[in-house]
């Protein structure tokens, strides 16, 4: 089995029919498909360590966020009112906000790695007692 | 160290494209009770510490990203059971325990999953669908919120209609695979796209009829009036719920 190509079959007719496969530049597979199918699908079996791994949804929203660029993200972000025309004739007014909610963002993922790393350094975790289950 | 395990099949070989596991880990095989589990030595204190971990996104995307490419590269030849991320033990013979305890469980994924594939296919509304012809700038607050209004109102419609072809490509898709799951639409920060997604379908497929699902999304794709996105061929994880 070969890594998953992703294509669409919807491109305009401008495009192009031949060869759909090719209708989209191939890419590496994308990080939000992986993580969809290895995060919450598969076989889940009890492991002997826990392992909760709680909203995976907004786990993996943040995931794409930190991933994408930050070139790619405003692009997509002024595309996205840009292509809007009701939403144009306020644009730079939604532009500002949307970079305020983006450093927003970055502020608050900041807070909550920055004390998970100095626990670490600071705390080790004891050994714990390990829980197979005989 | 312990063992991570990744995935599970029969009469299973290790890749040899020089595939490691997490962090660049050697990958091995436990046999057991006619299964071969794929395994890797990964530092307990990761996995411990998960919690934590769980905040460092860099490393958790890699270490998805080390855990579907074993699944991957074993899937390529061999049907195979795949795991969900970070299932660890805390050494082979639990592996071997659980190997025997879930014999049953793991033989009924591998029955049916075996010469098939899982393919994914997304719908999203087509950019502009919908889509009200304001083009003149709106004169005074009332007709900008007006012109909003509307545009919301067609932009509803559309997704409505939208979610209704939905409906009809996965029956069609359906009609091929062997068995089906939809997921819940991404979200649009997932997506990274603009427009809406109205499917999120797995599809099981016999591999000869992959050539069929092509033709197929191709065709609904041009008749219809959605975007269609074809994934795959998955190692079939959306089909393997349902062991414990």
């Amino acid at each position: 089995m070969n890594e998953p190509v992703r294509w669409t079959g919807s491109m305009p007719s401008a495009q192009g029919r031949q060869g759909g496969q090719a209708a989209r530049a191939p890419q590496g597979t994308d990080l939000a498909d992986i993580l969809e199918r290895v995060l919450d699908k598969g076989i889940v079996i009890a492991g002997d360590i826990q392992i909760n791994l709680l909203d995976i949804e907004l786990l993996t929203i943040k995931l794409r966020l930190v991933v994408a660029s930050v070139d790619r993200a405003k692009e997509m972000g002024i595309d996205w009112w840009e292509r809007d025309p009701t939403l144009s004739a306020g644009r730079s007014e939604l532009e500002e906000e949307n970079e305020r909610l983006r450093e927003r963002i970055t502020a608050l993922e900041q807070a909550q790695t920055r004390p998970a790393r100095r626990r670490k350094k600071v705390e080790r975790a004891p050994e714990p007692e390990p829980e197979g289950e005989q | 160290m312990i063992t991570y395990l990744y995935a599970v099949g029969r009469d299973l070989e290790l890749p040899d494209d020089g595939s490691r596991g997490i962090d660049g880990g050697e990958l091995r095989l436990v046999d057991e009770a006619g299964l071969q589990a794929v395994v890797s030595d990964v530092e307990r204190e990761a996995f411990e510490d998960l919690d934590e971990h769980r905040e460092d996104l860099t490393w958790l995307a890699a270490v998805a990203r080390a855990h579907h490419g074993v699944v991957a590269a074993v899937g390529r030849d061999h049907a195979v059971a795949p795991l969900s991320l970070a299932t660890v033990y805390l050494d082979d013979d639990r592996v071997r325990a659980v190997l025997r305890e879930s014999r049953e469980a793991f033989t009924a994924v591998l029955d049916r999953v075996e010469g098939r594939d899982e393919w994914g296919v997304k719908a999203y509304v087509r950019p502009g669908a919908g889509k009200a012809a304001a083009t003149d700038r709106p004169t005074s607050g009332a007709a900008y919120l007006r012109a909003r209004r509307e545009a919301l109102r067609a932009g509803d419609a559309a997704v409505a209609a939208a979610e209704r072809e939905a409906d009809e490509v996965d029956a069609a898709l359906a009609a091929l695979a062997v068995e089906t799951r939809r997921h819940p639409p991404q979200d649009r920060s997932l997506t990274g796209r603009a427009e809406q997604m109205v499917l999120n379908g797995a599809y099981l497929v016999e591999r000869a009829g992959a050539d069929d699902l092509r033709a197929l999304v191709e065709k609904l794709a041009s008749e219809g009036s959605l975007d269609l996105e074809l994934t795959g061929p998955w190692v079939p994880y959306s089909f393997a719920g349902g062991a414990t």
